[in-house]
């Protein structure tokens, strides 16, 4: 290395006494604390271990509701995408349209929109899906909610997954086919690595997104985290219901997009320099 | 009662109902465009703070915007909804005893939707922020604008361009979001559509008629913002 490229630009130097931007951050940080302090001294004055006995294992259930519709609904997903992505890429113009169709509907109208269709617009059904011996499913909140969920981020991940395969340049394609290897092979070998690479931030996004967006099965009868929070609340009248759900939810979403980036600067090690 | 046809249903008028889910849309545009702005100028805010070099100002904003990314929506509107009436009513009693308060469904949608709007705005902002050279400061600098002035005049019609596809998809988001103040009472398309399913028992008629106002309304904006994009390509053409 060059004796000029190891001189590094000083960085340039701290601004001294109370500029006004300095007054401004202080006072926001203050503002920021404030808040915080106020929210932990209600939460302690407000204490009440009953509250809390009749309703932290509700909460705990719930938890366990809102991570197995999110994480059933995922895998569904996940699987579903990959039909829906292969129809966006293929030549064929009937089936690209088609993968069209169904993810501008899916990205275009509201999850909740979504939810209540399948919840209770499935209900005008109900013979013909008894007929089909379908309606014990439908039936359950819990079922209509993965339902819905399934459908939602199967069209997100689609496009997640098709952007993914997109952004692998064409000529490790040609490189493949001419070692020989056929498309599967190609695709599970060469591009697929490449692409999850690409794809993984996306992926935790979507995963953030769907632990986010879960909380609004509470609204179709299912007590997952935020339902027992609704409940705890019309019991109770009592805010902390939903302060308390608000931290745990904060706390997941920050575990989750920490873990996203751990895992990424771990898969990246190779491209640093 | 009769067996109505699926047409009577959707007629204008006292016997059908679509009157009343036009009038929803209608609040549910007023209420993204009324957000807009408010959400657009906390977002601009935001991703100056970010990208200041005083670290103060720049840690009160990351946490304004993990707070606010990372609160599920219908958390954050229900805490409003009902923890804000309680609040302000603590503070009312100091001076009025007698004082009760409610909050306004339609204000309480918009301050909460401006919340999120804005912190993922900040972010679309910031990562514009960060595609303008250095040099366009040094530039206005050098021919003696002002901060102000080389903010509004070179630093801004840069930003908007680059921006403009993120805070596209950012309102796309906000229009879906409108969806979710229903659950608190306004009365925007999906609760007059629910109230309709609940009446005529007719739920995947209405819920559907719900969600092809929300699908037209996406595809209505994504005209405008293709028309806007080109304006805005125009103007820089003509420089």
């Amino acid at each position: 290395m060059s004796a000029a490229a190891t001189m590094v630009e000083r960085p340039p130097p701290r601004a001294r006494g109370w500029p006004r931007r300095r007054i401004v951050g202080y006072a926001l940080v203050c503002l920021w604390i404030l808040f915080g302090l106020g929210i932990v001294s209600y939460l302690y004055l407000a204490w009440n271990a009953e509250f809390f006995a009749k309703y932290a294992p509700a909460y705990l259930r719930g938890l366990g509701v809102t991570l197995a519709l999110v994480s059933i609904s995922m895998v569904l997903g996940a699987i579903l995408s990959v039909p829906v992505a292969y129809g966006r890429m293929s030549k064929n113009r009937i089936l690209s349209g088609l993968a069209y169709c169904y993810v501008y509907f899916f990205r275009g109208t509201p999850l909740l929109v979504q939810t209540y269709l399948v919840y209770y617009g499935l209900g005008s059904f109900r013979v013909e899906l008894q007929s089909v011996g379908l309606w014990d499913f439908f039936k359950d909140a819990f079922n209509c909610g993965v339902f819905a969920f399934a459908l939602n981020t199967a069209a997100y991940q689609a496009e997640i997954l098709r952007g993914a395969i997109e952004s692998v340049p064409r000529g490790q394609w040609e490189g493949a086919a001419s070692l020989g290897l056929h498309k599967l092979q190609t695709l599970r070998k060469i591009i697929l690595p490449q692409a999850l690479i690409v794809a993984l931030r996306p992926y935790g996004n979507e995963l953030i997104l769907m632990v986010k967006a879960s909380a609004i099965v509470a609204i179709i009868t299912v007590y997952d985290l935020m339902g027992n929070a609704k409940l705890a609340f019309a019991n109770s009248f009592d805010i902390q219901a939903y302060i308390w759900v608000a931290l745990v939810y904060l706390v997941m979403v920050e575990i989750l997009r920490h873990g996203v980036e751990w895992i990424e600067r771990r898969i990246t090690i190779h491209l640093k320099r | 009662m009769p067996a109505q046809s699926i047409w009577t249903l959707l007629s204008w008028g006292p016997d059908g109902w679509l009157d009343d889910i036009a009038y929803g849309a209608l609040i549910t545009v007023a209420l993204a465009l009324a957000t807009l702005p408010i959400g657009l100028t906390i977002g601009f805010f935001i991703a100056l703070a970010k990208q200041s070099e005083e670290p103060s100002l720049r840690l009160a904003a990351n946490i304004y915007t993990t707070v606010f990314r990372g609160l599920p929506e219908l958390v954050t509107l229900f805490l409003f909804f009902f923890g804000m009436p309680i609040l302000l009513q603590h503070l009312v009693r100091y001076f009025r005893p007698d004082a009760t308060i409610d909050v306004n469904s339609f204000v309480a949608g918009m301050i909460v939707l401006a919340l999120i709007f804005s912190s993922y705005a900040s972010e679309v902002f910031l990562s514009a922020f960060r595609a303008i050279p250095k040099g366009q400061y040094e530039g206005g600098y050098a021919i003696g604008l002002s901060n102000w002035l080389t903010m509004r005049k070179v630093i801004v019609p840069q930003l908007l361009r680059i921006a403009f596809p993120g805070l596209e998809n950012c309102w796309l988001s906000l229009l879906k979001d409108t969806s979710l103040v229903s659950v608190v009472g306004l009365a925007e398309t999906l609760r007059n559509a629910s109230i309709a399913a609940r009446v005529t028992k007719h739920a995947f008629l209405f819920f559907g008629v719900a969600s092809l106002v929300f699908l037209g309304l996406a595809v209505v904006s994504s005209f405008a913002t293709s028309a806007i994009l080109r304006s805005l390509g125009r103007r820089e053409a003509q420089r």
